[in-house]
């Protein structure tokens, strides 16, 4: 086996220390290092978008990077969004709208629309569109998703 | 599937960088946007023995016009184009392509010289290297090698790069007011690699065509340009005429692939089209 290297992250502000192959996945350190199992792998090659993350609040896909390479970048995941028993804008408004079904999905839509809804919180609908079609869901055929996303993005307006 | 096991290298400088290149003597690999690379890995398609990430390169890390071309350095994500840094056509030709590549969250990470280096046949940041001429500057402990796009690409995924080279830099040139673009692409999902497009980039002078530049991707193993279509079109207006011959003489031109996603007579096709509306889109502006 490889050598493991000391890896520290940052993750919705607290600090996992681990020892890990440099071929550790970060999705696969956020699960099993960090116990955060919010985080979803589906395809494992950057396609269905269930493993995105935001990295300095930017997403990105947890899947396509080692967890060596995130070490002293602000990561931020679904569990992260809620505070204590109050959900998340986007949490609740895809309550609301019915933006699931199975859930496999959910957790990559809800931090890809937060990153993209804090980058510019006046996004149009078209290049919200165009956003949103980064990650795969196989259920809802994503007019819920995106009805939910509008939603937030009246409330998330600053 | 998971990444097969590597040594992992951070470089802080270039030096560095290709210092490591070197010393692994061929079963190292540059680790830049990683979109590409580990996707592959991941997969088990490749497995190189070292990975040498250039994330902590600081001064890889710029973008900005200098002396009448944009120079582009290694950790220019695809994102940093989605909005224009800097005045005229070259910033909006890039921002209008960049929409084409891939989804949000890859062009976070994705580089553009990434993608030079890559050379992916339908790589749209490899059309606009070919169709403006662009210089790869590449390093090595041998120094520093300035490789015209005319020499660069090579065929599918395949370049000019040795396996001792870090590509440093590319550089476009900047297209002063008199220049127009239009760029088209056809594919099956938002996102997904093209089955055929074309970049256009136009100087017209007294409302006529002076110079054209017609380039086609994801057509051929590498991008192309369009000699006789460009060379039909100097002196002409650019009526519909103009552009529907220019198309037909593109598309004869070219030498399509055929493979699983579409059979060469329909690429030729579709080629015919996206330079037809990539000239209309360049003569609407
Ligand atoms: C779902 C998905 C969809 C995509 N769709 C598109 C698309 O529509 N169009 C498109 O063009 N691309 C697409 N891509 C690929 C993406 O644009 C990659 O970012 C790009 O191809 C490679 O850039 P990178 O920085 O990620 O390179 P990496 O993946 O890090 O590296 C790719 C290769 O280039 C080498 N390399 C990288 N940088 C250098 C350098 N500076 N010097 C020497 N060698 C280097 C690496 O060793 C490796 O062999 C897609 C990717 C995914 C996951
Ligand atoms: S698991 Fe990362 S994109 Fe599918
Ligand atoms: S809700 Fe099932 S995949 Fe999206």
């Amino acid at each position: 086996m490889t050598e493991k290297l000391d890896v520290t992250l940052s993750v919705n502000g607290k600090r996992y220390e681990m020892k890990v192959e440099p071929r550790r996945m970060l999705a696969d350190a956020i699960r099993e290092e960090c116990g955060l199992t919010g985080t979803h792998l589906g395809c494992e090659h950057g396609v269905c978008g269930a493993c995105t993350i935001l990295m300095d609040d930017k997403p990105v896909r947890s899947c396509l990077m080692f967890a060596v390479q995130a070490e002293g970048a602000e990561l931020r995941t679904v569990e992260g969004l809620a505070k204590g028993n109050e959900l998340h804008p986007i949490q609740q408004a895809f309550w609301d709208h019915h933006g699931l079904q199975c859930g496999f999905c959910t957790p990559g839509f809800l931090m890809l629309a937060t990153g993209v809804l804090e980058q510019n919180p006046n996004i149009g609908d078209e290049e919200l569109v165009h956003a949103l079609s980064s990650n795969l869901c196989r259920c809802t055929g994503y007019q819920n998703i995106l009805k939910a996303v509008k939603a937030a993005r009246e409330e998330m307006k600053p | 599937m998971k990444a097969p096991q590597f040594a992992y290298r951070a470089p802080r400088s270039i030096k560095e960088a290709v210092t490591a290149l070197a010393e692994s003597e061929g079963m190292g690999k540059i680790l830049a946007g990683g979109q590409s690379l580990v996707p592959t890995m991941n997969f088990r398609l490749a497995r190189p023995d070292m990975l040498i990430d250039i994330n902590r390169i600081s001064e890889l890390d710029f973008a900005r016009p200098e002396n009448g071309k944009l120079r582009i350095g290694a950790l220019t994500r695809h994102a940093a184009f989605e909005r224009p840094f800097f005045e005229g056509p070259l910033a909006r030709l890039l921002a209008d392509v960049v929409q084409h590549i891939a989804h949000v969250p890859i062009r976070t990470r994705g580089t553009f010289t990434g993608s030079l280096a890559h050379a992916d046949p339908a790589s749209e940041w490899c059309l606009v290297a070919c169709t403006l001429d662009a210089e790869m500057v590449a390093h090595s402990l041998e120094g520093e090698r300035i490789i015209p796009a005319a020499e660069y690409f090579v065929t599918t995924l395949t370049t000019a790069l040795t396996e001792n080279e870090l590509l440093v830099e590319a550089r476009l040139p900047l297209l002063d007011d008199s220049w127009k673009h239009g760029f088209c692409e056809f594919n099956r999902r938002a996102g997904d690699f093209a089955l055929s497009m074309s970049l256009v980039a136009l100087k017209i002078e007294n409302g006529r065509i002076a110079e054209a530049r017609i380039g086609i991707g994801g057509v051929e193993d590498k991008p192309v340009r369009a000699p006789d279509a460009e060379a039909y079109l100097i002196g002409k207006t650019g009526e519909a005429a103009d552009r529907v011959e220019a198309a037909r003489l593109a598309s004869e031109g070219i030498q399509p692939m055929d493979d699983m996603h579409a059979p060469a007579d329909y690429r030729r096709d579709l080629t015919r089209a996206m330079v037809r509306r990539a000239l209309e889109r360049a003569l609407a502006r």
